[in-house]
């Protein structure tokens, strides 16, 4: 069993001062996960007439992408490749006090406690990052050849799963991995291909317009995903932009 | 033609517009050092390539090649600045609540000090120019009428707080390149898993070979005394040179 400290981010609106409000965690199980902690302390607060915790979760699998804390500084946590579900409380040693806090940017407007808006990210998606026309259901082997090097590439980028990790951890709040990600995995591809310099303009202005910050090259996004999206798909992005942008103005 | 038909405005006010035109002024200056550092390493060859190579720059293309590099220089670190400074700004506000707990995974601290280490190398550019271009020094601007540029460097470089501050500028820059260097690369699209490694490796490389050929120079001639010598003959000879009335005998060698 473990005593933990949590130090959790509490804030009652989106208009009203938020604060850290301490909490003494004792006897949680080593094999709960992080939310399972959560729930456990929640259960007590509840218990003891207080208001919980709020925070955003669903699947608890690592695949939906609701989960949304900032852990000791770092969204889901120091650990390599895994949501904030996926966390589980044998990391953690007896005595230690955890920083929880939720997502922050701009663009992510705190809802409640550790729930932020994300839907900005429905609206760069909106911009530009589907294919306009029904390409029909999965086709024959080889009927549409696609290179295994660009099927490969497709394949880890549109592992994202838009959980705004790397917007948190980006020391300028940049959104950069997400739609570089969302872009390449439908630019890679034939049905994606004759609307990619629409959708990179269309995503990139979008993204702007949302108030996100700007890629310094600094790489904490590819460090935190859960997804382990690469920071290739930036590179990728800011080619395709360049070209994108010289296509609209010369041609 | 309004904001939204204009494409240059466009690309300048969108995030990656913005960083293209870091990265491409940027490959400018980075491109300018290795030039200016080559040249500088004359001044341990002897004077006369020295004050050679200095009267050639200055006189290329009849007079105006210096004056087209100049301004070509003046634009790029202009568009440079002031993109950086603007992204930078918007980068702050993109974050309006601070981490209580902050913490960093992997990037450097060159990194995220780069609008610091910049201004700095920013405030140095200009001490520079007003130093060695424009020699507001008039000790160093008689030794440049007198065509000796090789005394005039040394004799810069003789002052310690000078070659300090040129050191200490030199340390910034080195800095500001290894994360630089590297990020020219991505943000021109041309990283990839493949040379992530080999382009970390340039960039690093790059800017220590920087950092150690400008500061050898100072601090051969402030802390080890090079030059010494040569400077007070040569300035012994500009005496005599006044005294005769003979301002252009040191001329001579070139006209």
């Amino acid at each position: 069993m473990l005593n933990l400290t949590l130090k959790v981010w509490r804030q009652q609106n989106a208009t009203s001062e938020g604060f850290i409000e301490t909490y003494d965690a004792h006897d949680i199980p080593e094999s709960a996960s992080f939310l399972e902690m959560l729930d456990i302390v929640n259960e007590r607060i509840l218990n003891d007439g207080g208001e919980p915790i709020h925070f955003d979760h669903d699947c608890r699998e690592g695949i939906c992408g609701q989960c949304s804390l900032t852990i000791n500084g770092i969204p889901h946590s120091k650990e390599r490749g895994i949501t904030a579900c996926q966390l589980h409380m044998r990391k953690f040693k007896t005595g230690e006090t955890i920083w929880i806090e939720p997502f922050r940017a701009k663009a992510f407007p705190l809802l409640r406690d550790l729930i932020v808006d994300r839907s900005a990210f429905d609206r760069i998606i909106g911009a530009g990052g589907y294919v306009s026309v029904r390409t029909g259901s999965a086709q024959d082997a080889n009927n549409l050849p696609v290179a295994k090097t660009k099927a490969d590439a497709a394949m880890d980028a549109a592992a994202c799963i838009g959980c705004g990790a790397c917007v948190a951890a980006c020391k300028n709040a940049s959104a950069m991995l997400f739609v570089s990600a969302k872009a390449a995995h439908l630019n890679l591809l034939p049905q994606g291909a004759p609307e990619k310099n629409k959708r990179v303009l269309g995503m990139v202005r979008q993204m702007d317009a949302e108030g996100f910050g700007n890629c310094t090259n600094q790489y904490e996004c590819e460090a935190v995903c859960p997804k382990e999206i690469s920071a290739d798909n930036i590179a990728r992005l800011n080619r395709d932009y360049a070209i994108a942008i010289a296509d609209e103005a010369a041609v | 033609m309004n904001l939204s038909s204009c494409s240059i405005c466009q690309f300048w006010h969108s995030s990656i517009g913005k960083k293209l035109v870091v990265a491409l002024t940027g490959l400018f200056l980075v491109m300018f050092l290795a030039g200016h550092l080559a040249g500088n390493l004359l001044i341990f060859q002897s004077s006369a390539d020295f004050n050679e190579y200095a009267h050639m720059l200055h006189s290329m293309m009849h007079g105006w090649g210096v004056w087209i590099f100049r301004i070509l220089m003046l634009v790029a670190l202009a568009l440079h600045v002031i993109a950086t400074v603007q992204l930078t700004a918007a980068n702050r506000s993109a974050r309006a609540t601070r981490y209580q707990k902050d913490a960093t995974m992997v990037a450097s601290r060159s990194s995220r000090m780069m609008i610091w280490s910049g201004l700095t190398v920013l405030v140095f550019f200009v001490f520079h120019i007003l130093h060695y271009t424009v020699r507001v020094s008039p000790e160093l601007k008689e030794l440049a009428d007198f065509d000796q540029n090789w005394a005039m460097t040394v004799k810069g470089f003789q002052n310690p707080l000078v070659s300090i501050f040129y050191i200490i500028a030199m340390a910034l820059l080195c800095s500001h390149l290894s994360h630089g260097v590297a990020s020219i690369f991505q943000t021109l699209g041309l990283r990839s898993r493949k040379t992530a490694g080999p382009i970390t490796l340039l960039s690093k490389a790059y800017s220590l070979i920087i950092f150690v050929g400008f500061i050898s120079i100072p601090i051969s001639i402030c802390f080890f005394g090079y030059g010494k010598e040569e400077l007070q003959e040569t300035e012994q000879m500009i005496e005599q040179a006044k005294s005769l009335g003979l301002d252009g005998i040191l001329h001579e060698h070139r006209h």
